[in-house]
Protein backbone atom coordinates (compact mmCIF):
# COMPACT_ATOMS: atom_id res chain seq x y z
CA UNK A 1 0.00 0.00 0.00
CA UNK A 2 1.06 3.28 -0.91
CA UNK A 3 -0.19 6.54 0.72
CA UNK A 4 0.13 9.48 -1.58
CA UNK A 5 -1.94 8.31 -4.14
CA UNK A 6 -4.65 10.32 -2.05
CA UNK A 7 -8.70 9.20 -2.59
CA UNK A 8 -9.84 12.15 -0.08
CA UNK A 9 -11.23 14.88 -1.85
CA UNK A 10 -12.75 17.05 0.73
CA UNK A 11 -14.84 20.40 -1.04
CA UNK A 12 -14.40 18.40 -4.54
CA UNK A 13 -18.22 17.98 -4.52
CA UNK A 14 -17.94 14.80 -5.69
CA UNK A 15 -20.12 12.12 -5.61
CA UNK A 16 -17.89 9.44 -4.46
CA UNK A 17 -17.23 11.07 -1.09
CA UNK A 18 -14.40 8.42 0.30
CA UNK A 19 -11.25 9.60 2.14
CA UNK A 20 -7.90 7.59 1.77
CA UNK A 21 -8.59 7.16 5.27
CA UNK A 22 -12.19 5.55 5.11
CA UNK A 23 -11.22 3.77 2.15
CA UNK A 24 -8.49 2.04 3.99
CA UNK A 25 -10.62 1.30 7.16
CA UNK A 26 -12.91 -0.03 5.31
CA UNK A 27 -10.11 -2.36 3.73
CA UNK A 28 -9.21 -3.28 6.90
CA UNK A 29 -12.57 -4.45 8.00
CA UNK A 30 -13.50 -6.45 4.91
CA UNK A 31 -9.89 -7.99 4.67
CA UNK A 32 -10.33 -8.29 8.12
CA UNK A 33 -13.61 -10.32 7.72
CA UNK A 34 -11.49 -12.45 5.24
CA UNK A 35 -9.87 -14.25 7.81
CA UNK A 36 -13.34 -14.76 9.66
CA UNK A 37 -13.81 -17.81 8.77
CA UNK A 38 -16.46 -20.36 10.00
CA UNK A 39 -14.21 -22.90 9.57
CA UNK A 40 -12.89 -24.95 11.82
CA UNK A 41 -12.38 -28.36 10.37
CA UNK A 42 -8.38 -28.56 12.26
CA UNK A 43 -9.91 -29.80 15.40
CA UNK A 44 -6.69 -31.55 16.26
CA UNK A 45 -4.17 -29.64 18.32
CA UNK A 46 -1.52 -31.08 16.59
CA UNK A 47 1.81 -30.57 17.89
CA UNK A 48 3.07 -27.28 17.22
CA UNK A 49 5.57 -27.21 14.39
CA UNK A 50 5.88 -23.38 14.01
CA UNK A 51 6.96 -21.80 16.95
CA UNK A 52 5.52 -18.63 17.59
CA UNK A 53 7.62 -16.07 18.21
CA UNK A 54 6.67 -12.83 20.30
CA UNK A 55 4.71 -10.53 20.92
CA UNK A 56 7.35 -9.49 23.04
CA UNK A 57 11.35 -9.35 22.30
CA UNK A 58 12.63 -12.17 21.20
CA UNK A 59 16.12 -13.08 19.74
CA UNK A 60 17.30 -11.83 15.90
CA UNK A 61 20.04 -12.19 14.07
CA UNK A 62 20.86 -10.19 11.16
CA UNK A 63 23.59 -10.16 8.86
CA UNK A 64 24.81 -6.74 7.90
CA UNK A 65 27.49 -5.39 5.82
CA UNK A 66 29.15 -9.02 6.45
CA UNK A 67 28.95 -8.94 9.93
CA UNK A 68 26.78 -11.00 12.22
CA UNK A 69 24.50 -9.12 14.97
CA UNK A 70 22.77 -10.70 17.57
CA UNK A 71 19.53 -8.02 19.40
CA UNK A 72 16.40 -8.77 20.93
CA UNK A 73 13.51 -7.01 19.60
CA UNK A 74 9.78 -7.57 19.63
CA UNK A 75 8.98 -8.99 16.11
CA UNK A 76 7.01 -5.79 14.90
CA UNK A 77 9.92 -4.25 14.15
CA UNK A 78 10.92 -3.19 11.03
CA UNK A 79 14.30 -3.59 9.35
CA UNK A 80 14.55 0.07 9.28
CA UNK A 81 14.01 0.82 12.68
CA UNK A 82 16.14 -2.35 13.89
CA UNK A 83 19.16 -0.40 11.99
CA UNK A 84 18.19 2.97 13.79
CA UNK A 85 17.13 2.37 17.06
CA UNK A 86 18.68 -0.95 17.82
CA UNK A 87 21.86 -1.09 16.13
CA UNK A 88 22.86 2.49 15.98
CA UNK A 89 23.50 2.49 11.96
CA UNK A 90 21.53 5.35 11.19
CA UNK A 91 22.33 6.05 7.29
CA UNK A 92 19.03 4.33 6.15
CA UNK A 93 16.46 7.41 6.77
CA UNK A 94 12.94 7.19 8.15
CA UNK A 95 10.97 9.33 6.23
CA UNK A 96 7.33 8.58 5.40
CA UNK A 97 7.54 5.23 6.92
CA UNK A 98 5.08 3.34 4.39
CA UNK A 99 7.05 2.03 1.05
CA UNK A 100 6.95 5.42 -0.74
CA UNK A 101 9.62 8.24 -0.79
CA UNK A 102 12.98 5.23 -0.48
CA UNK A 103 14.75 7.11 1.73
CA UNK A 104 15.08 3.86 4.05
CA UNK A 105 16.35 1.72 0.86
CA UNK A 106 19.12 -0.60 1.70
CA UNK A 107 20.03 -3.85 -0.56
CA UNK A 108 19.14 -7.34 0.54
CA UNK A 109 20.40 -10.02 -0.88
CA UNK A 110 21.40 -7.03 -3.51
CA UNK A 111 17.95 -6.14 -4.21
CA UNK A 112 17.08 -2.44 -3.23
CA UNK A 113 14.10 -2.61 -0.99
CA UNK A 114 12.18 -0.50 1.56
CA UNK A 115 13.90 -1.74 4.57
CA UNK A 116 10.59 0.53 6.41
CA UNK A 117 8.20 -2.09 5.12
CA UNK A 118 10.09 -5.49 5.86
CA UNK A 119 9.94 -7.03 9.52
CA UNK A 120 13.51 -7.13 10.72
CA UNK A 121 12.79 -11.12 11.85
CA UNK A 122 11.66 -11.75 8.17
CA UNK A 123 14.95 -10.48 7.43
CA UNK A 124 17.00 -12.89 9.43
CA UNK A 125 19.05 -15.55 6.80
CA UNK A 126 19.78 -12.96 4.52
CA UNK A 127 22.24 -10.60 3.38
CA UNK A 128 21.77 -6.65 4.44
CA UNK A 129 23.84 -3.71 2.83
CA UNK A 130 23.35 -0.54 4.07
CA UNK A 131 25.04 2.94 2.70
CA UNK A 132 27.69 2.37 5.80
CA UNK A 133 29.39 -0.50 3.41
CA UNK A 134 30.13 2.72 0.70
CA UNK A 135 32.94 4.01 2.50
CA UNK A 136 35.44 3.30 4.90
CA UNK A 137 36.21 6.49 5.58
CA UNK A 138 38.48 7.26 3.56
CA UNK A 139 37.75 5.94 0.66
CA UNK A 140 34.31 6.28 -1.20
CA UNK A 141 32.13 3.99 -3.73
CA UNK A 142 32.34 5.52 -7.32
CA UNK A 143 28.31 6.73 -6.67
CA UNK A 144 29.21 8.41 -3.98
CA UNK A 145 32.06 10.74 -5.50
CA UNK A 146 29.39 11.08 -8.35
CA UNK A 147 26.67 12.66 -6.70
CA UNK A 148 29.30 15.35 -5.08
CA UNK A 149 30.40 16.17 -8.54
CA UNK A 150 27.23 16.33 -9.94
CA UNK A 151 25.69 18.39 -7.15
CA UNK A 152 23.46 15.62 -6.72
CA UNK A 153 21.81 16.47 -2.93
CA UNK A 154 20.29 19.14 -1.50
CA UNK A 155 19.28 19.13 2.05
CA UNK A 156 20.98 15.46 1.68
CA UNK A 157 18.43 13.51 3.70
CA UNK A 158 16.88 11.38 0.94
CA UNK A 159 20.72 10.82 -0.12
CA UNK A 160 21.31 7.67 1.45
CA UNK A 161 18.33 5.82 -0.19
CA UNK A 162 19.17 7.32 -3.53
CA UNK A 163 22.86 6.03 -3.16
CA UNK A 164 21.98 2.55 -2.08
CA UNK A 165 19.22 2.52 -4.96
CA UNK A 166 21.40 3.85 -7.78
CA UNK A 167 24.23 1.73 -6.34
CA UNK A 168 22.20 -1.38 -6.35
CA UNK A 169 20.21 0.02 -9.87
CA UNK A 170 24.49 0.02 -11.61
CA UNK A 171 24.92 -3.08 -10.20
CA UNK A 172 22.57 -4.51 -12.57
CA UNK A 173 22.71 -2.45 -15.40
CA UNK A 174 26.45 -1.69 -15.58
CA UNK A 175 25.69 0.85 -18.72
CA UNK A 176 22.22 2.54 -18.50
CA UNK A 177 20.55 4.92 -20.57
CA UNK A 178 18.65 8.21 -19.00
CA UNK A 179 15.50 6.31 -19.31
CA UNK A 180 16.80 3.61 -17.48
CA UNK A 181 18.25 5.69 -14.86
CA UNK A 182 14.58 7.19 -14.60
CA UNK A 183 12.97 4.20 -13.99
CA UNK A 184 15.09 2.53 -12.13
CA UNK A 185 15.23 5.16 -9.65
CA UNK A 186 12.01 5.74 -9.97
CA UNK A 187 11.60 4.42 -6.31
CA UNK A 188 13.22 7.27 -4.53
CA UNK A 189 12.16 11.12 -4.12
CA UNK A 190 13.51 14.25 -3.50
CA UNK A 191 11.73 16.96 -2.38
CA UNK A 192 14.41 19.36 -2.85
CA UNK A 193 14.08 18.43 -6.16
CA UNK A 194 17.38 17.14 -7.37
CA UNK A 195 16.94 14.71 -9.60
CA UNK A 196 18.49 16.42 -13.08
CA UNK A 197 21.54 16.11 -10.69
CA UNK A 198 21.06 12.21 -9.33
CA UNK A 199 20.48 10.91 -12.77
CA UNK A 200 23.49 12.20 -14.04
CA UNK A 201 25.29 11.14 -11.36
CA UNK A 202 24.14 7.96 -12.01
CA UNK A 203 25.49 8.05 -15.60
CA UNK A 204 29.22 9.45 -14.84
CA UNK A 205 29.56 6.43 -12.33
CA UNK A 206 28.52 4.44 -14.71
CA UNK A 207 31.63 5.50 -16.83
CA UNK A 208 33.87 5.85 -13.79
CA UNK A 209 34.73 2.06 -12.80
CA UNK A 210 36.01 1.00 -9.74
CA UNK A 211 40.00 2.35 -9.50
CA UNK A 212 41.13 4.15 -6.85
CA UNK A 213 38.22 3.90 -5.00
CA UNK A 214 36.28 1.78 -3.03
CA UNK A 215 35.13 -1.21 -4.68
CA UNK A 216 31.19 -1.79 -4.21
CA UNK A 217 29.41 -4.60 -2.71
CA UNK A 218 29.16 -7.27 -5.22
CA UNK A 219 26.04 -8.08 -6.71
CA UNK A 220 24.85 -11.78 -6.30
CA UNK A 221 22.92 -13.75 -8.90
CA UNK A 222 19.17 -12.88 -9.03
CA UNK A 223 17.20 -15.95 -8.56
CA UNK A 224 14.76 -15.47 -11.82
CA UNK B 1 4.46 4.62 13.23
CA UNK B 2 4.44 1.29 15.04
CA UNK B 3 1.96 -1.74 14.39
CA UNK B 4 0.26 -3.39 17.36
CA UNK B 5 2.56 -6.04 18.32
CA UNK B 6 1.13 -9.55 17.25
CA UNK B 7 2.94 -12.91 17.12
CA UNK B 8 5.29 -13.68 14.35
CA UNK B 9 4.54 -17.39 12.57
CA UNK B 10 7.11 -18.38 9.77
CA UNK B 11 5.62 -22.01 8.77
CA UNK B 12 7.74 -24.26 6.60
CA UNK B 13 5.16 -26.41 4.99
CA UNK B 14 2.01 -25.03 3.48
CA UNK B 15 -0.09 -27.59 5.67
CA UNK B 16 1.33 -25.94 8.78
CA UNK B 17 0.29 -22.33 7.46
CA UNK B 18 -3.22 -24.02 6.41
CA UNK B 19 -3.26 -25.02 10.12
CA UNK B 20 -2.48 -21.76 11.36
CA UNK B 21 -4.56 -19.48 9.69
CA UNK B 22 -7.27 -21.68 10.69
CA UNK B 23 -6.57 -21.80 14.23
CA UNK B 24 -6.39 -17.96 14.12
CA UNK B 25 -9.55 -17.41 12.54
CA UNK B 26 -10.33 -13.49 12.40
CA UNK B 27 -7.17 -12.68 14.19
CA UNK B 28 -4.78 -13.72 12.24
CA UNK B 29 -3.00 -12.34 8.62
CA UNK B 30 -1.12 -13.91 5.71
CA UNK B 31 2.22 -11.74 5.25
CA UNK B 32 3.39 -12.38 1.52
CA UNK B 33 5.83 -9.98 1.10
CA UNK B 34 4.01 -7.11 3.38
CA UNK B 35 4.36 -4.19 0.99
CA UNK B 36 0.60 -3.70 1.64
CA UNK B 37 -0.30 -5.25 4.57
CA UNK B 38 2.81 -3.43 7.23
CA UNK B 39 1.73 -0.42 6.15
CA UNK B 40 -1.57 -0.64 6.39
CA UNK B 41 -0.53 -2.42 10.12
CA UNK B 42 1.19 0.95 10.93
CA UNK B 43 -1.69 2.97 10.27
CA UNK B 44 -3.35 0.70 12.56
CA UNK B 45 -6.10 0.13 10.11
CA UNK B 46 -5.06 -3.79 10.23
CA UNK B 47 -3.99 -5.61 13.87
CA UNK B 48 -4.08 -8.83 13.40
CA UNK B 49 -2.73 -10.41 16.73
CA UNK B 50 -1.35 -13.35 14.34
CA UNK B 51 0.93 -12.44 11.46
CA UNK B 52 1.69 -15.96 9.63
CA UNK B 53 4.65 -15.66 7.42
CA UNK B 54 4.46 -17.70 4.50
CA UNK B 55 7.66 -16.28 2.63
CA UNK B 56 9.83 -19.00 4.02
CA UNK B 57 7.28 -21.84 2.10
CA UNK B 58 9.90 -22.61 -1.14
CA UNK B 59 7.23 -23.94 -2.99
CA UNK B 60 4.84 -21.70 -3.13
CA UNK B 61 7.49 -19.34 -5.18
CA UNK B 62 7.20 -20.78 -8.75
CA UNK B 63 6.83 -19.94 -12.07
CA UNK B 64 5.85 -23.12 -14.39
CA UNK B 65 4.34 -24.18 -17.94
CA UNK B 66 2.33 -27.13 -17.95
CA UNK B 67 0.93 -27.66 -21.73
CA UNK B 68 -0.97 -25.00 -22.58
CA UNK B 69 -0.92 -23.25 -18.95
CA UNK B 70 1.15 -21.23 -16.88
CA UNK B 71 0.89 -21.82 -13.25
CA UNK B 72 2.80 -19.15 -11.25
CA UNK B 73 3.58 -19.36 -7.41
CA UNK B 74 1.88 -17.02 -4.69
CA UNK B 75 4.92 -15.82 -3.15
CA UNK B 76 6.71 -15.28 -6.38
CA UNK B 77 7.97 -11.67 -6.64
CA UNK B 78 6.89 -8.77 -9.30
CA UNK B 79 10.53 -8.62 -10.07
CA UNK B 80 10.73 -12.62 -10.64
CA UNK B 81 7.72 -11.97 -13.06
CA UNK B 82 9.04 -9.01 -15.24
CA UNK B 83 12.29 -10.89 -15.62
CA UNK B 84 11.23 -14.49 -16.49
CA UNK B 85 12.24 -15.69 -19.60
CA UNK B 86 9.36 -17.99 -20.30
CA UNK B 87 6.48 -15.53 -19.51
CA UNK B 88 8.21 -13.49 -21.74
CA UNK B 89 8.02 -15.62 -24.38
CA UNK B 90 4.67 -17.26 -22.93
CA UNK B 91 2.53 -14.98 -21.52
CA UNK B 92 4.16 -11.21 -22.06
CA UNK B 93 0.98 -9.35 -20.38
CA UNK B 94 2.63 -10.90 -17.02
CA UNK B 95 6.25 -9.25 -17.37
CA UNK B 96 4.91 -6.52 -19.07
CA UNK B 97 2.13 -5.72 -16.02
CA UNK B 98 4.82 -6.53 -13.29
CA UNK B 99 7.23 -4.19 -14.69
CA UNK B 100 4.49 -1.17 -14.91
CA UNK B 101 3.90 -2.26 -10.78
CA UNK B 102 5.43 0.55 -8.39
CA UNK B 103 9.49 0.86 -8.29
CA UNK B 104 12.19 -1.49 -8.03
CA UNK B 105 11.70 -1.68 -4.36
CA UNK B 106 8.38 -2.99 -4.40
CA UNK B 107 8.85 -5.25 -7.33
CA UNK B 108 11.49 -6.72 -5.31
CA UNK B 109 9.77 -8.11 -2.28
CA UNK B 110 6.17 -7.55 -3.06
CA UNK B 111 4.30 -10.48 -4.30
CA UNK B 112 1.84 -11.32 -6.84
CA UNK B 113 -0.37 -13.31 -4.27
CA UNK B 114 0.07 -10.80 -1.85
CA UNK B 115 -0.79 -7.97 -4.03
CA UNK B 116 -4.25 -10.08 -5.57
CA UNK B 117 -5.38 -11.07 -2.26
CA UNK B 118 -5.01 -7.52 -0.59
CA UNK B 119 -7.19 -6.63 -4.08
CA UNK B 120 -5.98 -2.64 -4.02
CA UNK B 121 -8.81 -0.54 -6.41
CA UNK B 122 -5.46 0.47 -7.97
CA UNK B 123 -3.28 -2.57 -8.20
CA UNK B 124 -2.02 -3.41 -11.38
CA UNK B 125 -2.67 -7.58 -11.26
CA UNK B 126 -6.11 -7.36 -10.90
CA UNK B 127 -6.46 -5.65 -15.30
CA UNK B 128 -3.89 -8.17 -16.23
CA UNK B 129 -5.64 -11.69 -14.18
CA UNK B 130 -8.95 -10.61 -15.48
CA UNK B 131 -8.26 -9.80 -19.18
CA UNK B 132 -6.48 -13.21 -19.06
CA UNK B 133 -9.28 -15.32 -17.27
CA UNK B 134 -7.06 -16.68 -15.25
CA UNK B 135 -7.86 -18.88 -12.49
CA UNK B 136 -6.66 -18.45 -8.57
CA UNK B 137 -5.99 -21.07 -6.23
CA UNK B 138 -7.25 -21.06 -2.67
CA UNK B 139 -6.58 -23.96 -0.85
CA UNK B 140 -7.62 -24.90 3.09
CA UNK B 141 -7.94 -27.94 5.65
CA UNK B 142 -11.05 -27.87 3.51
CA UNK B 143 -9.56 -28.44 0.28
CA UNK B 144 -8.02 -26.70 -2.41
CA UNK B 145 -10.68 -24.93 -5.04
CA UNK B 146 -9.70 -22.72 -8.70
CA UNK B 147 -11.92 -19.58 -8.32
CA UNK B 148 -11.80 -17.65 -11.74
CA UNK B 149 -10.44 -14.44 -11.76
CA UNK B 150 -13.91 -12.54 -12.96
CA UNK B 151 -15.55 -14.18 -9.51
CA UNK B 152 -12.18 -13.06 -7.32
CA UNK B 153 -12.74 -9.23 -6.88
CA UNK B 154 -15.49 -8.30 -4.88
CA UNK B 155 -15.49 -5.06 -3.95
CA UNK B 156 -13.22 -2.70 -2.29
CA UNK B 157 -10.10 -4.87 -1.07
CA UNK B 158 -12.61 -7.27 -0.81
CA UNK B 159 -11.80 -10.68 -2.53
CA UNK B 160 -13.97 -14.22 -2.97
CA UNK B 161 -11.14 -15.59 -0.48
CA UNK B 162 -12.62 -17.30 2.46
CA UNK B 163 -11.44 -16.73 5.94
CA UNK B 164 -9.50 -20.04 6.05
CA UNK B 165 -8.26 -20.16 3.12
CA UNK B 166 -4.58 -19.30 1.61
CA UNK B 167 -3.93 -18.34 -2.08
CA UNK B 168 -1.56 -20.46 -3.23
CA UNK B 169 -1.47 -19.85 -6.91
CA UNK B 170 -2.60 -18.31 -10.16
CA UNK B 171 -3.01 -20.20 -13.32
CA UNK B 172 -3.57 -18.97 -16.97
CA UNK B 173 -3.64 -19.78 -20.93
CA UNK B 174 -0.73 -19.28 -22.77
CA UNK B 175 -0.93 -16.63 -25.08
CA UNK B 176 -2.72 -18.23 -28.17
CA UNK B 177 -1.69 -18.39 -31.87
CA UNK B 178 -2.79 -15.13 -33.58
CA UNK B 179 -3.48 -13.25 -30.24
CA UNK B 180 -1.87 -9.92 -28.92
CA UNK B 181 -2.32 -8.20 -25.76
CA UNK B 182 -0.74 -5.00 -23.99
CA UNK B 183 -1.11 -3.45 -20.75
CA UNK B 184 -1.16 0.46 -20.59
CA UNK B 185 -1.07 2.31 -17.32
CA UNK B 186 -1.16 6.13 -16.10
CA UNK B 187 0.96 5.89 -12.98
CA UNK B 188 0.54 8.34 -9.77
CA UNK B 189 3.71 9.88 -10.22
CA UNK B 190 4.52 9.63 -6.61
CA UNK B 191 3.06 6.43 -5.49
CA UNK B 192 3.52 4.57 -8.47
CA UNK B 193 -0.17 3.01 -8.23
CA UNK B 194 -2.51 3.25 -11.23
CA UNK B 195 -4.74 6.13 -11.74
CA UNK B 196 -5.92 4.12 -14.66
CA UNK B 197 -4.69 1.10 -16.02
CA UNK B 198 -5.91 -1.18 -19.08
CA UNK B 199 -4.98 -4.29 -20.44
CA UNK B 200 -6.34 -5.72 -23.35
CA UNK B 201 -6.02 -8.92 -25.00
CA UNK B 202 -7.03 -9.79 -29.05
CA UNK B 203 -7.46 -12.92 -30.53
CA UNK B 204 -7.89 -12.46 -34.01
CA UNK B 205 -9.48 -14.51 -37.06
CA UNK B 206 -8.22 -16.24 -40.32
CA UNK B 207 -9.40 -13.49 -42.19
CA UNK B 208 -7.69 -10.73 -40.35
CA UNK B 209 -10.76 -9.37 -37.90
CA UNK B 210 -11.07 -9.87 -34.49
CA UNK B 211 -12.25 -13.21 -33.13
CA UNK B 212 -12.36 -12.18 -29.44
CA UNK B 213 -11.17 -8.85 -27.03
CA UNK B 214 -11.19 -8.87 -23.42
CA UNK B 215 -10.16 -5.75 -21.34
CA UNK B 216 -9.53 -5.72 -18.00
CA UNK B 217 -9.29 -2.28 -16.02
CA UNK B 218 -8.00 -1.14 -12.51
CA UNK B 219 -7.60 2.06 -10.63
CA UNK B 220 -11.65 3.69 -11.83
CA UNK B 221 -13.48 2.00 -9.57
CA UNK B 222 -13.68 0.27 -6.44
CA UNK B 223 -12.72 -3.01 -7.90
CA UNK B 224 -11.11 -3.68 -11.19
CA UNK B 225 -13.31 -4.71 -13.92
CA UNK B 226 -14.10 -6.70 -17.41
CA UNK B 227 -14.99 -4.00 -20.02
CA UNK B 228 -17.96 -6.30 -21.58
CA UNK B 229 -19.25 -3.32 -23.47
CA UNK B 230 -16.09 -2.68 -25.07
CA UNK B 231 -15.43 -6.61 -25.72
CA UNK B 232 -18.90 -7.17 -27.23
CA UNK B 233 -18.39 -3.62 -29.52
CA UNK B 234 -15.27 -5.48 -30.85
CA UNK B 235 -16.02 -9.17 -30.84
CA UNK B 236 -16.58 -10.44 -34.62
CA UNK B 237 -15.63 -7.21 -36.11
CA UNK B 238 -12.95 -6.25 -38.55
CA UNK B 239 -10.19 -3.31 -36.67
CA UNK B 240 -10.68 -0.34 -38.18
CA UNK B 241 -9.01 3.33 -36.46
CA UNK B 242 -12.83 3.57 -36.13
CA UNK B 243 -14.34 0.86 -34.53
CA UNK B 244 -11.96 1.05 -31.72
CA UNK B 245 -12.20 4.27 -31.02
CA UNK B 246 -16.41 3.85 -31.12
CA UNK B 247 -15.77 0.70 -28.50
CA UNK B 248 -13.20 2.72 -26.58
CA UNK B 249 -15.86 4.72 -25.70
CA UNK B 250 -17.87 2.11 -23.69
CA UNK B 251 -14.60 1.91 -20.78
CA UNK B 252 -16.08 3.51 -18.20
CA UNK B 253 -19.60 2.51 -18.86
CA UNK B 254 -21.73 1.60 -15.58
CA UNK B 255 -18.88 2.34 -12.97
CA UNK B 256 -18.99 4.61 -10.17
CA UNK B 257 -15.81 6.14 -10.83
CA UNK B 258 -13.00 7.12 -7.87
CA UNK B 259 -12.29 10.75 -7.68
CA UNK B 260 -9.18 12.24 -5.61
CA UNK B 261 -7.01 15.18 -5.51
CA UNK B 262 -5.03 13.81 -8.75
CA UNK B 263 -7.96 12.40 -10.22
CA UNK B 264 -11.40 13.28 -10.43
CA UNK B 265 -14.20 11.07 -11.52
CA UNK B 266 -14.82 12.70 -15.41
CA UNK B 267 -11.10 12.32 -15.63
CA UNK B 268 -10.39 8.82 -14.39
CA UNK B 269 -13.71 7.92 -17.27
CA UNK B 270 -11.88 9.89 -19.51
CA UNK B 271 -8.68 8.27 -19.16
CA UNK B 272 -9.88 5.18 -18.91
CA UNK B 273 -11.37 5.42 -22.38
CA UNK B 274 -8.26 6.84 -23.99
CA UNK B 275 -6.09 3.77 -22.09
CA UNK B 276 -8.14 1.72 -23.11
CA UNK B 277 -8.00 2.70 -26.87
CA UNK B 278 -4.21 2.36 -26.70
CA UNK B 279 -4.25 -0.64 -24.83
CA UNK B 280 -6.47 -2.22 -27.93
CA UNK B 281 -4.30 -0.87 -30.40
CA UNK B 282 -1.04 -1.82 -29.22
CA UNK B 283 -2.78 -5.69 -29.08
CA UNK B 284 -4.06 -5.70 -31.80
CA UNK B 285 -0.58 -4.56 -33.34
CA UNK B 286 1.53 -7.24 -31.45
CA UNK B 287 -1.27 -9.56 -32.50
CA UNK B 288 -1.06 -8.58 -36.37
CA UNK B 289 2.57 -9.06 -35.99
CA UNK B 290 2.46 -12.53 -34.51
CA UNK B 291 0.12 -13.55 -36.93
CA UNK B 292 2.17 -12.47 -40.10
CA UNK B 293 5.26 -13.48 -38.80
CA UNK B 294 4.35 -17.00 -38.26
Amino acid sequence: MKDKRGTSRKGGGNRNALSRRDFLRAGATVSGGLLAGESRAISAPAAPETQVLGPDEVPVTLRINGTENNVHMEPRVTLLDALRNHLDITGAKRVCDRGTCGACTVMIDGNPTYSCSVLAIEAQGHEITTIESLSDGTRFDPVIHAFVANDAQQCGFCTPGFVMACRAFLNKHPHPTLDQVKKGLSGNLCRCGTYHGVEHAVLEAAGMGHAGVMAPPGAPDRKS
Amino acid sequence: MITEPFGYHAPKSLSEAVRLVAQFGADGKVLAGGHSLIPLMKLRLASPKHLVDIGGISDLSYIREDGDEIQIGATTTHFRIESSDLLKTKCPLLPETAGEIGDAQVRNKGTMGGSLAHSDPAGDWPAAILALDAEIQAVSARGERWIPAREFFVDLLATALKGDEILTAIRLPALPSRAGDAYLKLHHPASGFAVVGAAARLVLGENGSIERAALGITGIGPKAYRAAAVESALAGKSPTTKRLEEASAHAADGVDANSDLYASAEYRSHLARVYTRRAIEKALERAQERTDGR
